[in-house]
């Protein structure tokens, strides 16, 4: 037996040497993590020789903190939305970053001013700004349209399955928006029990026509098959499929909760050398532009939005679809990352308590 | 079977009806196993038949997601189909990359799996083996406890001595998980072996190596293989271990399977399933071909 | 074996004696203890590496559910050091019996703890232990950490300050359970119980019961998929049992495909078919039997879960039903119809008591292998089609609550073990058969 185990630690250990460097960077799959293949991996690889393994996860905070907690970490880097990137630094489970190793815009501004506000933080910088809308299949509602976030929890009206996230956040706030809280009045509502209660009454109300959806690839699944006639996703999930792939899909940006999401580096991860160049290179004016090519999430840097132009079919103008066009802010709530660093646990659970019973 | 001449007209409906059902329960049994093959061939990226598929229309299937499965995650798919572009697929392709691992993974879990298994099956059918009850049923408990539960407790015990994300660590789990099935065929072959053929060798001077290799090797070997084989299709088809301990590069197919699954069910899927599909109607025919074999053999030998 | 040579008719006066002039009875008992050990050497590498890679990582993951430390101790994750926390507060828990008012002393004792956290970066990890026992108090700890510096005396008064439910006494008293290095409280937790905040125990609000429900749910499907396999299974085998060899063996081939092929792909063929635009509802609707609307929704929900579970487990209820059936000999039957009994009495005296042992071990199989089943429920079972293991599954992956993950696991292992148990007796390991 010993003998077969040393072959086959031999076989692997071969196998191993002979690849090139690695770097395991764990993502979101989908269209996501293919705008970013495009615009920062592979332009990686060509400058450093490194092949970058994009490795898939429904929420790579979940695993990573696993991994962390267990002391197994086998990616590098991760990406991750910006609450949890917070609550993950809190409890000592990311590496920090230093914030030098971030690039100048190209016209001399210090990287720190570049930033959005707030999007550089001890151990996490964001690359983009992603947002929570909704969207329907325009073939399933051929007379009136759904407008605002109360047409999603609006079963007579728009009759229909729902496809929903299947966690507490950006539900609870969508709940009491389309109930008709005023955006900048939700998380002090949530802070407060009955602002909970609030939230999964109106939840309840649509419960039993709700699908869950965990990656989001699926949402625009969903839609296309048909499984449900309006769902939450990820904007440039919706953009992507309506897009590229030419869906029916109209994503409607009233009651849209939007939100940093970048890179962080898992405590104790391997490669970490690399991994620090990879964010040195991918969080450049014109990387983060690039990838606002290939997705319709608005780039981090302040220098990087006037780069952002066309989609890669060369015709699409990418500045309406971004969360932050100005007509997409009108009913909009940014996400509070103190809030959900701080109640994610507990939420999560009365979630999941609910959601079972 | 057949039905007695006698029998009542009451008697005859039922007799049809029951024939009936069982051809309803053979058709859920096998039905949802071949229907994805044709639709594995479907042109366009939906589940059903397609009005081209049904009226047999050429234009209506294609082997577009055999195609996937090649260019998924190669770097230059579009490149022409030259000898750099098969080495591109060979190296890259995330699943031939599956496929490998599968391979590795599933040859040497069972080879550990067969190996201990046999040896252990031999022991067991000792009639003065002791605790025989007892040491037999925590042999074959990795088969009956969930695997769940196998799956987070070696997540951390792989964790805290470093067997996690190693290919090491999911061989001897898929071997674990493996060695009831070696167990069960194998004793099941030693229940008909008749022990006074090792000691009628051994009373004609065969040393134990000799007659174990000319007596018993030959006579149980068909239930080893197909243990082997079962082992070998439990490491091939497992999935919740690999999603605890491995690391992104011992992706396995089922493994890669499961993220399609839950991202989208594209008919690439399908096509994964077929050629599974078409793996499991060989090794159940070598199992077939092998348990026959080995009642010949049994048939043959006295007692 | 060969040392057992015949005794020298001689030696009976003396005992039976062997050859060599030794007493038969000892010579027979060394050569039985040899064959013993022989025997045993064969099994011991097996029986050695199924205890290091499947019985120790199992009993080390059990030992979770009833100890988590980490209101104890704060271990750093990069160089393994592990510090003492809440030094003063568990010094004050100790001086103080339980259901005492917190008074400054206790107030006191928390802030210079919550500052030695903060520097520990483990206000976290200690919120989401006290979490566990008194829901919705880990943002306490976090936000109250990262003021503690500025937190001046009165204590009481500043912490209450900073959130005013510091004042609530189940935070005491789950603070003061956590001090204990070894708790029930998951086994507690996991059967939907709490302690109040005098220690009695009680029922979790209505909202937040969902493990008994589950344990409960599972053991209802299971028990309808068993049924289901069995009312399936018994026709099914009964026509393998009672046709030629030479075309069951055939048909079996229907039954043992699906067995062998791999799990991922039947589930995916479910998902395939029962989908609301999947082949079976594109069917009826071209039939015309549902409209376009009226798609049925057969999938991501408990029948979805009964659909696929059901099938994938109808071999290993087939399987020992025919081993059974296979031997009964239909002469039983026909001398029960001779004697003028209907086909029905027959079968029912006559032919199905025969069988009980097969649909014991049948059901008993099938039953064992759905109450752990996992990837179908996860993959087809939506939200209300989720089975225990699942719950496990987010335990450990999501809400890391591991304490919690392994007292769910001992006691669905604990439940599978007793029917193992049951079955070996019943049926007999060595019965279990594989087509």
């Amino acid at each position: 037996m010993k003998r077969t185990l040393i072959l086959t630690s031999a076989l692997v250990a071969a196998g191993v040497a002979a690849q090139a460097e690695e770097l395991a960077v764990m993502s979101w799959g989908g269209a996501y993590s293919k705008s970013q293949v495009e615009a920062y991996h592979k332009p990686f690889t060509e400058k450093t020789g490194v092949t970058v393994i994009d490795v898939v996860a429904d929420n790579p905070a979940t695993p990573i903190k696993a991994q962390v907690e267990a002391g197994n970490v086998s990616v590098s880097i991760a990406d991750v939305e910006y609450a949890d990137a917070m609550a993950l630094c809190d409890e000592g489970l990311l590496e920090e970053i230093d914030p030098s190793i971030f690039a100048d815009a190209p016209d001399g501004t210090p990287a720190m001013e570049d930033f959005l506000p707030g999007a550089v933080t001890d151990c996490f910088v964001a690359t983009i700004v992603f947002s929570t809308i909704y969207a329907y299949d325009d073939t399933k509602f051929p007379d009136a349209k759904p407008t605002t976030i109360a047409d999603l929890f609006d079963l007579e009206g728009f009759p229909g399955k729902r496809g929903l996230r299947k966690t507490p956040k950006v539900n609870l706030e969508m709940a009491l928006m389309a109930d008709g809280v005023a955006p900048e009045e939700v998380y002090d509502m949530l802070e407060t029990d009955e602002g909970v209660e609030r939230a999964f009454a109106k939840l309840d109300t649509i419960k039993d026509e709700v699908v869950w959806w965990e990656a989001g690839a699926q949402p625009p699944q969903l839609l296309a098959d048909g499984e449900v006639a309006m769902t939450t996703a990820y904007n440039g999930r919706i953009f992507s499929a309506a897009v590229a792939e030419e869906k029916p899909f109209v994503s409607v940006f009233n009651g849209q909760v939007y939100e940093y999401d970048g890179y962080v580096i898992p405590l104790g991860a391997p490669n970490q050398e690399r991994a620090l160049e990879f964010l040195t290179f991918a969080t450049q004016t014109q990387q983060l532009a690039d990838q606002a090519k290939w997705i319709s999430y608005g780039p981090a840097r302040k220098s990087s939005g006037p780069l952002v132009g066309l989609y890669e079919d060369g015709e699409t103008e990418m500045g309406p679809y971004m969360p932050t066009a100005e007509a997409n802010l009108e009913v909009a709530l940014p996400s509070s990352v103190e809030f959900w660093a701080d109640r994610n646990v507990e939420l999560s659970e009365r979630f999941n308590a609910w959601l079972a019973n | 079977m057949a039905l007695p001449s006698h029998a009542s007209r009451l008697e005859r409906v039922w007799h049809y009806t029951y024939l009936v059902i069982c051809a309803l329960i053979f058709l859920f049994l096998i039905a949802p196993i071949l229907i994805i093959i044709p639709l594995s061939f479907n042109a366009e990226p939906y589940f059903t038949f397609t009005e081209k598929m049904l009226s047999l229309d050429p234009t209506g299937y294609s082997l577009r997601w055999y195609d996937m499965l090649l260019t998924l995650g190669m770097s230059a798919p579009d490149a022409a189909r030259d000898g750099s572009w098969w080495a591109d697929a060979w190296a890259n392709s995330t699943w031939l990359r599956a496929a490998k691992n599968s391979v590795i993974i599933g040859f040497f879990s069972t080879l550990l799996a067969t190996f201990l298994g046999t040896l252990a099956a031999l022991g067991l059918s000792r009639p003065e083996m002791p605790f025989r009850r007892t040491i037999m049923a925590v042999l074959i408990s990795p088969m009956i406890v969930p695997i769940i539960i196998t799956a987070t407790g070696l997540f951390f015990f792989y964790s805290s001595t470093g067997l996690a994300n190693s290919y090491l660590g999911i061989v001897m789990a898929h071997a674990t998980l493996g060695i009831p099935f070696v167990i069960i065929t194998v004793t099941a072959t030693l229940v008909g072996f008749d022990h006074s053929l090792s000691r009628a060798a051994a009373s004609l001077g065969a040393s134990p190596a000799r007659s174990f290799f000319k007596i018993t090797m030959p006579l149980i070997l068909p239930g080893v293989v197909s243990g082997a084989l079962f082992a070998f299709v439990t490491s091939f088809d497992e999935v919740v271990v690999v999603l605890f301990i491995a690391a992104h590069d011992q992706q396995t197919i089922p493994r890669q399977m499961w993220a399609g699954i839950r991202e989208q069910i594209s008919p690439a899927i399908l096509s994964v399933a077929t050629i599974l599909v078409i793996v499991s109607i060989g090794l159940l025919s070598a199992v077939e071909l092998l348990r026959r074999r080995s009642e010949k053999m049994r048939g043959l030998s006295p007692g | 074996m060969a040392d057992m040579t015949a005794t020298p008719p001689e030696a009976a006066p003396q005992g039976l004696q062997t050859a060599d002039g030794r007493p038969l009875k000892a010579a027979l008992a060394e050569s039985q203890a040899r064959a013993k050990r022989r025997a045993f050497y064969l099994v011991a590498p097996l029986l050695a590496f199924i205890l290091l890679t499947f019985v120790l990582p199992i009993g080390q993951l059990l030992s979770r559910s009833v100890s988590d430390p980490r209101f104890i101790e704060h271990v750093d994750r990069s160089s393994g050091e592990v510090t003492p926390i809440m030094t003063g507060l568990r010094a004050w828990f100790d001086d103080n019996p339980a259901g005492t008012e917190p008074d400054e002393a206790a107030y006191a004792a928390l802030a210079a703890d919550l500052v030695l956290l903060a520097d520990l970066r483990g206000q976290g990890d200690v919120g989401t232990r006290i979490n566990y026992e008194a829901p919705g108090t880990r943002s306490l700890f976090t936000k109250t950490a990262r003021r503690a510096e500025d937190l001046q005396a009165p204590f009481r008064e500043a912490i209450l300050d900073v959130d005013e439910d510091w004042a609530d006494p189940m935070l005491w008293q789950a603070m003061r359970d956590a001090s204990s290095r070894f708790t029930a409280n998951f086994y507690l937790a996991a059967l939907d119980l709490a302690k109040d905040e005098t220690g009695k125990i009680v029922n979790v609000p209505q909202e937040r019961q969902v493990y008994v429900m589950l344990f409960e749910r599972t053991a209802i499907l299971s028990v309808l998929i068993t049924f289901l396999t069995l009312v399936l299974g018994f026709p099914v085998a009964h026509l393998l049992a009672t046709l030629p060899l030479r075309y069951s063996n055939l048909l079996m081939i229907l039954v043992l495909l699906p067995f062998w092929t791999s799990l991922l792909v039947r589930t995916t063929s479910w998902m395939v078919l029962l989908q609301s635009q999947g082949v079976i509802n594109s069917t009826l609707v071209w039939l015309g039997v549902i409209g376009e609307d009226g798609r049925i929704q057969m999938i991501y929900n408990q029948l979805g879960t009964v659909i696929a579970m059901t099938h994938i487990l109808l071999p290993f209820m087939v399987l020992p039903l025919y081993s059974v059936m296979r031997p009964i000999k239909p002469a039983y039957v026909r001398a029960a119809r001779s004697l003028g009994a209907t086909s029905w009495t027959a079968f029912r005296r006559i032919y199905l008591p025969q069988t009980v042992p097969g649909i014991g071990a049948g059901a008993l199989l099938v039953f064992i292998l759905a109450v752990g089943y996992y990837i179908t429920p996860a993959l087809v079972g939506g939200a209300d089609g989720q089975l225990i293991s699942n719950l496990i599954a987010f335990h450990m992956q999501n809400s890391l609550n591991w304490s919690l993950a392994a007292a769910l696991a001992s006691l669905l292992l604990a439940g599978v073990l007793i029917l193992y148990w049951l079955y070996d007796r019943l049926v007999g390991i060595d019965n279990l058969k594989l087509g």
